[in-house]
């Protein structure tokens, strides 16, 4: 029963984590239909944003990060998506290769700027200790995750912006007859969904080192969650992101590191027998 | 993908869907197949055991290796319309079955050399069956059928397609080294099973016997070639194309897309499990870096830089890329991580066709200035 309870926190930090990925994931993907693998790398770019700005912000470079990197992580999406995943809508299969070729581009460019060795970045005084079984840096990370599905919810839902979002989610071509510019807002869509990525990156600092593949332990678990949750879903996003991560922790308890992740493919193969579009599903009635 | 996203055009940008038919060539042209597959039939035969130096007729074969991996993907993906980015799980299961016979042969009754390191006493039960090298080839293809079968089962007659399926390969991929690399007394860990000295009573470091095995390989590539392209031309092989381009009109013509769809899978995790046991004594080693998410994608690639509409694009695309990783990284060994990310993003971006499709560009542009002249 301890190890039930004592378990529960690292699979809430590694849902959280999972989430705060996974959402900017979901959104590019359901909307655009790309398949963003440079998204990982821009996870990165968040932890080495905090790394940097331990010079300038000190113990207190976690923080201060957190705009910062989504800044950073935003801008590198959005360069991305208008210089080259413009040209690609419509084949979302070519959007992976493309974007992982853009992602090895990244990886050795971190190895070049900063060195293959991983480097630390400490955390702040306020987070050190904890509630209990709850150490801080985690229920932070929970109480970031949680931030920013509230801040997304309301700007999909009460601002103007966001309810043009998903319309544009809904129905492109309907959207752009109504005189919605989607250009514009896949562009919105990206930087936001990047600068997410960037803002789990710095989180990430927190329970562990940073190095130049962090993003790729994390992408592929993100991925799943976007399949389990279908696509362009906040609330499937959530739950599937809260399923995934609790199950791979317990599962490394239970049986052992290297068959958790086995456990949870086979879970979410079983899931899809149930839910071919996984949990929540945009209804329409277009066929391909 | 198209289903999840039905406001995107269904119709692949790279692959025309109410393309005219192509006037019928003369028959002098339609020579040209099978004399050009003979001269590279005797290129490969004849030519490079005669000419090339031991050390890179082995490389050769290596890549031969993986242009047997590209011919499937090239297949599921440039046929099927499936992006598999997890044939590196059906490569090792063949290159572990392969691998576990020759290190038990090895042995010769003993437990195999890292076993004993890891602390292992008793020979695990998975590894009884290996010590027949009939079982060993027979699971190295059947192997991954199966895994492809079972896997494209569920996952397809569940209407899962386009960028999940892809996104479940990646998983699978990931899910597999993992596992690979935390059972270290049953697979060697991350130094996979390697050591391997002798084939069949060959010694595997003579170069005669690596001769061997070059034409061994090279064959199995020609007839899984041929296999493949006779498989296009049936109706088997219609139906495939169709359900490429418009997945739910067959459907509605009154075929079953997802078993079209799952055999193709399976043949082309065979023919992946087929490379993975002919790459094992070849290159002498098999490890969870060889088929994890990386090495998949990178094979993938190679058939994109090919043409994934071709099948000797793939098998092109596979043999450039392997010679160009080796030449790159033997010069710069960080550079070659640029070029190759480069290389992606340029082919991706102006030649998704590949370098198939560049020849058949230049041809039809050459066609038509005759038709003209």
């Amino acid at each position: 029963m301890g190890a039930v309870i004592n378990q529960l926190p690292i699979g809430l930090s590694i849902a959280a984590v999972l989430l705060l990925i996974a959402l900017g994931l979901t959104f590019t993907f359901g909307q655009m239909g790309v398949i963003n693998m440079a998204h990982g790398e821009f996870i990165m770019a968040g932890a080495y944003t905090a790394y940097l700005l331990q010079d300038w912000a000190g113990r207190q470079a976690v923080p201060v990060a957190l705009p910062v990197a989504f800044v950073v992580a935003g801008l590198m999406g959005l360069v991305l998506e208008r210089t080259l995943i413009r040209r690609f809508y419509g084949r979302p299969l070519d959007t992976l290769l493309l974007t992982w070729g853009v992602s090895l581009l990244l990886q050795q460019l971190a190895r070049d700027l900063f060195g293959a060795p991983n480097v630390q970045v400490r955390a702040p005084e306020f987070l050190e200790g904890g509630l209990g079984v709850l150490p801080y840096n985690r229920l932070f990370i929970m109480a970031l995750a949680a931030g920013g599905v509230l801040a997304i919810w309301i700007y999909l839902n009460r601002t103007a912006q966001g309810r043009r979002m998903q319309a544009v989610m809904q129905n492109r071509q309907l959207a752009a007859v109504m005189g919605i510019d989607t250009g514009r807002v896949d562009m919105r869509t990206f930087f936001i969904g990047s600068g997410l990525a960037g803002v789990a990156g710095v989180a990430l600092t927190l329970v562990g080192p940073v190095g130049p593949a962090l993003g790729t332990y994390y992408i592929v678990d993100a991925f799943l969650v976007v399949v389990a949750g279908g696509l362009g879903a906040l609330r499937g996003a959530v739950a599937a992101a809260l399923a995934l991560g609790l199950l791979n922790s317990y599962a490394e308890f239970w049986t052992d590191a290297s068959l958790a992740k086995v456990v949870v493919f086979a879970a979410v193969i079983a899931f899809l027998q149930v839910r071919p579009r996984g949990l929540f599903v945009l209804r329409s009635r277009a066929l391909t | 993908m198209t289903a999840t996203t039905p406001q995107t055009p269904a119709t692949p940008a790279t692959a025309p869907r109410f393309a005219a038919p192509p006037p019928a060539p003369p028959w002098w042209a339609r020579l040209g197949g099978p004399a050009a597959f003979t001269a590279v039939a005797l290129l490969a035969l004849v030519a490079a055991p005669l000419l090339l130096e031991p050390f890179r007729l082995n490389l050769l074969a290596k890549y031969l290796c993986y242009a047997i991996v590209g011919l499937g993907i090239g297949l599921a993906w440039g046929q099927g319309g499936m992006l598999v980015i997890g044939q590196g799980v059906f490569f090792g299961l063949g290159g572990y079955a392969m691998g576990m016979y020759l290190k038990l042969h090895e042995a010769g009754g003993d437990l195999p050399d890292f076993m004993v390191w890891s602390g292992v006493e008793r020979l695990p039960a998975l590894w009884a069956p290996f010590a027949s090298p009939a079982f060993s080839l027979v699971f190295a293809v059947a192997g991954p059928m199966a895994l492809a079968g079972l896997l494209g089962t569920l996952v397809f007659r569940r209407r899962v397609r386009g960028a999940y399926f892809a996104i479940l390969t990646q998983a699978l991929a990931a899910a597999t080294v993992i596992l690979l690399v935390g059972r270290q007394g049953l697979t060697g860990g991350t130094n996979g099973l390697t050591n391997f000295f002798e084939l069949f009573g060959q010694d595997l470091a003579a170069d005669g016997t690596q001769r061997g095995l070059y034409l061994v390989v090279a064959v199995v590539l020609g007839v899984l070639y041929l296999g493949a392209r006779q498989l296009l031309r049936s109706r088997f092989g219609r139906l495939l194309i169709a359900v490429r381009d418009g997945e739910d009109r067959v459907r509605f013509l009154g075929y079953d897309p997802a078993t079209v769809k799952t055999l193709t899978f399976a043949v082309s995790a065979g023919m992946a499990g087929l490379a993975g046991a002919l790459f094992v004594p070849v290159v002498g080693i098999i490890s969870p870096a060889l088929l994890g998410v990386v090495p998949s994608l990178e094979l993938v690639v190679a058939v994109a830089v090919g043409g994934r509409f071709s099948l000797a694009g793939a098998i092109l695309g596979a043999v450039v890329m392997g010679q160009a990783r080796t030449t790159f990284s033997e010069q710069f060994a960080d550079g070659w991580l640029y070029l190759q990310g480069a290389l992606f993003i340029v082919v991706m971006t102006l030649a998704p066709r590949g370098l198939a499709g560049l020849a058949g560009t230049a041809r039809e542009m050459w066609s038509s200035r005759r038709a003209r002249a």
